[in-house]
């Protein structure tokens, strides 16, 4: 078993990462040095927010206050969306400054800000703290209370219980961790009406099944870059073998859990017929992923060419399902 | 981490030098940019919370 504190937490960052050195040196600068943050552009700053991840966040809170019902001034909506989008990359840059020492080492995230020496850290943590807090402070003025204790929850949870005490300690960092990225329709819903509902949690729950298999279909094929900093991903952990079952069995569970909202009456038919047809389409990417050509130890011999294709589609699957939901409200 | 003093005390070339202004003049612009977004969505804000009667003074 990988031992998670292989690379721990507050070990000498300068030491990983030697290309750092001198740009951390120049942080000692005169009027004519080049500092960390000299050498940056704002195209960094935006990377640290992860804009990548925000989409699919900014996505599913859109639809949660788009299937709320009542009515919310487009302003307002508009202002919920992005202290969403912002709290999301805030978070995400929280995420950075500490998983800055793993993230040096691993090849898909080397060239990030901080590892890169483009950004100080420092920085980057004054930069998420203060987002987030602009984030929650204005989703409370333009909508309500509610909307944003809730928004900051999500920022506490993904970097307290995710990043901090989950993701180096236990394979079940992406299961447990994964509310994290479950709670934006929620609070969608919330911006709108003020309080909690069964759409609303059925919607976290969806988010929060479908995120083990995308995530270790990802942790599938870059195994090696999270053994390498030490990340107990359970590929790593226990195996590429059981990581294939375990995507298959939150796949057969999630695709059920999909068409609750329609079994109940929540939405119409044309929500749950997408849902039956997407979920089947997942469970063939799981079944393909499963019987992916596999040495002794569940090794791919395809590149993970099966896992890499199921990553992909589980995006698409959260889009589509999602915005089939939304049509569902508007036509149903 | 060793660090030469040389390495210290050596002024940017005239390239990074360039390449330095060139990237702070676009973060001054993006935050500039930001700053006039902002204002003009507290300005929103509270045309919206006060035409809902939701703004108490």
């Amino acid at each position: 078993m990988t031992d998670p504190n292989q690379v721990g937490h507050g070990q000498d960052r300068e030491g990983i990462q030697p290309s750092l050195a001198s740009v951390s040196a120049a942080a000692i600068q005169g009027p004519h040095m080049a500092s960390e943050e000299a050498f940056s552009s704002a195209g960094d700053w935006l990377a640290l927010l992860k804009p990548r991840v925000m989409t699919l966040v900014v996505f599913t809170g859109w639809i949660g206050l788009v299937v709320a019902p009542g009515h919310i001034h487009p302003v307002l909506a508009f202002t919920a969306i992005l202290c969403i989008a912002v709290a999301a990359g805030a978070a995400g840059a929280i995420n950075m400054w500490y998983d800055r020492d793993i993230d040096a080492i691993m090849r898909r995230t080397a060239g990030r800000p901080i590892p890169a020496g483009r950004i100080g850290a420092s920085e980057a943590l004054g930069y998420g703290i203060t987002l987030s807090a602009f984030a929650v402070v204005v989703m409370a003025l333009a909508t309500n209370a509610m909307a944003a204790a809730v928004l900051a929850f999500s920022i506490f949870f993904y970097v307290f219980i995710y990043t901090m005490w989950l993701k180096r300690r236990t394979p079940q960092n992406i299961v447990i961790g994964g509310a994290a990225g479950a709670f934006p329709p929620v609070i969608g819903w919330v911006a709108v009406t003020g309080g909690f509902d069964l759409m609303p949690v059925l919607l976290f729950t969806i988010v929060f099944f479908w995120t083990p298999p995308h995530f270790w279909s990802l942790s599938l094929f870059a195994h090696a870059d999270y053994a390498r900093a030490g990340v107990p991903m359970l590929p790593v952990v226990a195996g590429a073998r059981h990581t294939r079952w375990q995507i298959m069995l939150y796949t057969v569970f999630l695709v059920p859990l999909t068409l609750v909202p329609w079994a109940l009456h929540l939405t119409g038919m044309a929500y749950g017929i997408s849902a039956l047809v997407l979920g089947l389409g997942f469970i063939v990417c799981a079944i393909r992923v499963l019987r992916d050509r596999q040495d002794a130890v569940g090794i791919s011999l395809t590149n993970d060419a099966p896992a890499r294709s199921a990553f992909k589609y589980s995006i698409l699957y959260l889009f589509v399902l999602f915005a089939a939901l939304a049509v569902d409200y508007h036509v149903g | 981490m060793s660090v030469e003093p040389l390495e210290l005390l050596s002024p940017m070339s005239r390239a990074d030098s360039a390449k330095v202004a060139v990237r702070r003049r676009g973060r001054n612009w993006a935050l500039l940019a930001v700053l006039f977004a902002l204002c003009g969505l507290f300005y929103a804000i509270t045309l919206v919370k006060i035409g809902q009667g939701t703004l108490k003074f």
